[in-house]
């Protein structure tokens, strides 16, 4: 164990840097900026890895905790610490932090100091969301983090960006107010408190659980998003820079899947058996529903958008089946999620800059041209869709096999998602790679340069070490979901 | 009574005094001092509230102390409110001076004067305990604001705002006082504390109290400017010179929650079944209503007016939720938090208001929701600033408009009025759209008019100042939020 308070580093390295690259200013210091944000982004990366490294796997428990007082009047504390369950998104994080800084290195011109500093800004927060054991802390990064995203859709985004901003920043916070409303009833249930892990030991009764769990559902399903509250996430893709897509997809979906762990499933155990069989319904919609919809997207960015959702729809399927199996297979396919849907919108970021396009009819034959990135693209189109030695792989057939358990159709429904799935990716890579050069723009085409190859073989690193040897990853996860099982089988209600 | 007259305890009122001989002093001094600038005038202003400031610190003493035959007290609450009160004073005419100097009708030793007699009308108000004072203070408020808002005589919207103020603030001073006769009626005294020691034995007559309580209310409601009596808000702050707008969205608040407390809490706690229930529909009212007004308009001083009419009735849930089933352990925790959001209110409008100044310039008015188009490029420092002011006021983290909203809530759900903290965090949630569109304008839109900001020196550092006490107070709002417990608790709930 080391004795820096690592948590707190995680946070605020990258948020001072973020600053600093704030304070480069206008455009002519541009180049200054970008190597203080990849210097920023790179130190706030390392200084995780101690969180593996040192981390006790056979501790369920919170480690690396931080306790400091910070609002004395509501007994509100400076909270932090990580378990199994939220450690390795914090690395997750401040991995694609650094991927995020070197996606947008000659590609962003415009104000490339505030473009920066706004992904190191919300780098920090979201490992503040990560990290934070105390309600307040929590919410307050949970909802701070919507500032910088607003801003990079609605500054560096596409032509409709104004209307994917607002809907985006709206639709988060609808949810996010009920969820603290629900927080401040449990501060006064509980006597003063605001601590998430005494509100775990709370007896609550059935009725107040119910809303409860609602409550952090709204908020929750949002930000996952579930289906029917998802028709934010497609507009915000289509509309986001590269490095927002990236942000968002592998690092902001996974706020909510969190939150259901962290809140509703140890706080509202009895709602959440209650309601289960509710959530595993939204959660097959989506698998099912949302993977034939992506089928028929003519925009890239659309289907990687809705593949994204029915992954998600993977992972709350695999929390409300209340398996060791289905919640760890739920959160590897959350860190491989982070890793493919990341590299995912970077290929069609590649695409874009060169042809500015994102609909699938411009393109055509360009393994003709970009041999290299085929190859790559080839890679993660198939770990989306669930590629054996792929990262894909292994959480989608965690959950499969806990769905087996569960309930047969429930897993068979799942399983067919399978098929959409390499339908719509293949489908998709096909018309977009392979054929005749389809037009002067794709004949004109040029490979990827070196740091574009350089982010996409770090991504394909960490699909295919996830893929070929996940043992690291649900090792460090087991203890603390065992806990959480144990936990969720007692009943709350007194 | 007149045989045993002794002279007055004056130290208790000692800044007020000081103010009233230093403004009929600067009177003297503007005449005589012919200086086109009003350098000395405005310097002696100041000084004169710096002056105020050390006196009220230095005479503090923390206890309850009553003078000139109880119609006057001197307590904690009424000494933070008036430091609160000085200070947003001294920042208001700073922000002004510039303005008021391009603008030849209002360049006037006058405006100082006024400026300084609604202060002292506002600290009257803030210490009375006698209707009598009560009104006197406000008396002395509203006609030096009416003459301020007419000021800029040549303006036809100006003289109808004043016009229109003057006719409607007369007539609810009329309410005010029709109602504190009725009271007087039936309890024979005009003492604040008298009223409320008598109500205590329940030998006044209800019905009359009652009657006199509404006309009470609506005097208050209309000072708050809270709907229904709201009408004269938007006209006013939208007519009046944006100096005076400043001045009017920004002190008197103050001066209003205190009397309201002064009024409602310690003279008629025995009513506030009574009266919350009026309150709370004031309050949804005026959420409702304000906030969906507030998206129609274009003009920000209109769009700031709506604004400040959801923010108080936002403020009044505080009031509303003391006493619960004529329990009243809430009390201190109900009235600390609504004066805490009255504090962190005038700290975001001064700045809000301030930077509307800021982009004005001789000849031209930057009212206008449009005129911030594109600021980001032409000064992304105070774009920075009015971002925070703008995700203050609609209650992002982590600034300070969150904790307010967060503590009131809190206040409110305690009580037991869960439906009454949904309505509330719903209402926030459509006013979240107008803030974000002003966010929108200067970040996602091309500035219309490249010209560089133009505002002296000392006006950029105190709107970047005040941008970042909102900013600091939001990361670490615990002193102000003990600061105002403390002062409720020492004054009020002893």
């Amino acid at each position: 164990m080391s004795s820096y308070p690592l948590l707190s580093l995680a946070i605020w390295i990258p948020i001072v840097a973020g600053l600093l690259v704030l304070a480069t200013g206008s455009d002519r210091n541009a180049p200054l900026a970008r190597w203080l944000s990849l210097v920023g982004a790179v130190v706030g990366c390392l200084i995780t890895i101690p969180l593996w490294t040192g981390f006790d796997v056979n501790n369920g428990g919170m480690q690396f905790v931080e306790l400091a007082p910070w609002i004395a009047r509501f007994n509100v504390n400076y909270h932090l610490g990580v378990d199994g369950i939220s450690m390795l998104f914090v690395i997750l994080n401040s991995f694609i932090t650094v991927i995020v800084v070197m996606a947008g290195w000659e590609v962003v011109r415009d104000k490339v100091a505030q473009y920066n500093a706004a992904f190191l800004i919300m780098s920090g927060l979201m490992n503040g969301i990560f990290t934070a054991l105390d309600g307040v802390l929590f919410y307050t990064f949970f909802e701070a983090s919507l500032i910088p995203l607003y801003l990079i859709i609605g500054v560096w985004g596409g032509p409709n960006r104004v209307y994917a901003a607002f809907k985006f920043f709206l639709y988060t916070l609808a949810g996010s107010l009920l969820f603290l409303v629900a927080l401040i009833y449990l501060f006064v249930h509980s006597g003063g408190s605001f601590s998430i892990l005494e509100w775990q030991q709370l007896p609550i009764p059935l009725s107040a659980q119910i809303w409860i769990f609602l409550a952090f559902l709204v908020a929750f399903a949002v930000k996952v998003p579930m289906w029917p509250v998802h028709t934010w996430l497609p507009d915000a893709h289509v509309e986001a820079p590269t490095g927002g897509s990236i942000v968002l997809a592998a690092i902001a979906l996974k706020l909510g899947a969190y939150g259901f762990l962290r809140f509703s499933l140890p706080i509202a155990p009895d709602a959440s058996h209650e309601l289960a069989n509710f959530i595993v319904a939204l959660s097959l919609i989506a698998v099912v529903y949302i993977g034939f919809v992506a089928l028929v997207q003519s925009d890239m960015k659309k289907l990687v958008a809705y593949s994204s959702i029915a992954h998600m729809g993977f992972v709350t399927l695999g929390f409300f089946m209340m398996s060791a199996m289905g919640i760890e297979g739920a959160l590897v396919q959350m860190v491989s999620h982070g890793f493919v849907s990341g590299a995912m919108f970077f290929c069609i970021g590649v695409m874009y800059d060169r042809v500015h396009s994102r609909q699938i009819a411009d393109y055509g034959g360009v393994v003709n041209t970009m041999p290299k990135f085929a190859a790559l693209f080839m890679l993660f189109a198939m770990a989306n869709s669930g590629l054996p030695a792929t990262s894909g792989f292994v959480g989608e057939f965690m959950v499969i096999l806990g769905a087996v358990k569960f309930n047969f159709w429930v897993a068979f429904a799942v399983a067919t998602s399978m098929i959409t799935g390499a339908a719509y990716n293949l489908w998709m890579y096909k018309r977009v790679v392979f054929g005749a050069v389809a037009n002067d723009h794709v004949a004109e085409l040029t490979d990827v340069n070196k740091r574009e190859f350089l982010i996409l073989a770090l991504l394909a690193a960490g699909t295919l070490w996830m893929g070929l040897y996940p043992q690291p990853f649900t090792e460090v996860m087991h203890a603390s979901v065992t806990d959480l099982l144990r936990h969720v089988a007692i009943s709350k209600i007194q | 009574m007149f045989d045993n007259f002794v002279v007055p305890d004056l130290l208790p009122a000692a800044p007020e005094l000081f103010l009233a001989a230093m403004a009929a002093v600067i009177l003297l001094a503007d005449v005589f001092i012919k200086d086109a600038r009003r350098t000395v005038v405005f310097a002696l202003t100041q000084l004169t509230l710096i002056g105020c400031a050390v006196i009220q610190y230095q005479t503090m003493t923390g206890d309850i102390t009553f003078t000139f035959s109880n119609m006057f007290v001197d307590d904690l609450m009424s000494d933070l409110l008036k430091l609160v009160l000085y200070m947003t004073v001294i920042v208001v005419l700073f922000y002004s001076r510039g303005y008021i100097l391009d603008r030849e009708p209002m360049a006037k030793g006058e405006f100082y004067v006024l400026a300084l007699f609604a202060t002292l009308g506002m600290m009257v108000m803030i210490s009375a305990n006698h209707f009598l004072t009560v009104y006197l203070g406000l008396e002395l408020l509203s006609l030096s604001l009416y003459a301020m808002v007419a000021m800029n005589r040549d303006s036809v919207v100006s003289t109808e705002a004043a016009m229109k103020y003057f006719v409607l603030g007369a007539l609810a001073s009329g309410l005010l006082l029709y109602g504190m006769s009725m009271i007087y009626g039936a309890t024979g005294t005009l003492e604040i504390t008298g009223v409320g020691e008598l109500l205590m034995t329940g030998k006044a007559n209800k019905t009359v109290l009652v009657f006199g309580l509404v006309f009470v209310v609506a005097g208050l409601a209309f000072k708050l400017g809270v709907v229904p009596f709201h009408m004269w808000i938007p006209d006013v702050y939208h007519g009046a010179p944006t100096a005076v707008t400043l001045f009017i969205g920004s002190a008197p608040k103050l001066a209003a929650f205190a009397v309201t407390m002064r009024l409602l809490v310690t003279g008629l706690i025995t009513l506030s079944q009574d009266w919350q229930v009026m309150l709370i529909m004031l309050s949804v009212l005026s959420m409702a209503i304000g906030n969906l007004a507030a998206i129609a308009q274009t003009n920000i001083k209109r769009m700031l007016a709506y604004s400040a009419i959801s923010h108080m009735g936002f403020m009044l849930l505080g009031v509303t939720t003391g006493v619960v089933g004529g329990d009243a352990r809430m009390a201190l925790n109900a009235y600390s938090s609504a004066m805490f959001y009255v504090v962190s209110y005038v700290m975001m409008t001064a700045g809000s208001f301030g930077m509307i100044m800021l982009l004005a310039r001789a000849g031209f008015e930057a009212d206008n929701i449009d005129d911030f188009k594109g600021l980001n490029r032409r000064s992304p420092w105070f774009a920075g600033m009015m971002l925070i002011m703008m995700f203050s006021m609609a209650g992002i983290p982590f600034f300070i408009g969150f904790f307010a909203k967060f503590a009131v809530l809190q206040a409110v759900v305690a009580a037991g009025y869960m439906w009454l903290a949904i309505v509330a965090v719903l209402f926030s949630l459509i006013g979240a759209f107008y803030y974000l569109r002003v966010v929108k304008v200067m970040y996602f839109d091309q500035p219309a008019d490249p010209t560089p900001l133009v505002a002296p020196m000392d006006m950029r550092v105190l709107i970047s100042a005040n941008g970042l006490a909102v900013a600091l107070f939001g990361m670490f709002p615990d002193s102000l939020m003990i600061a105002c417990g403390f002062a409720i608790m020492r004054s009020i709930a002893a």
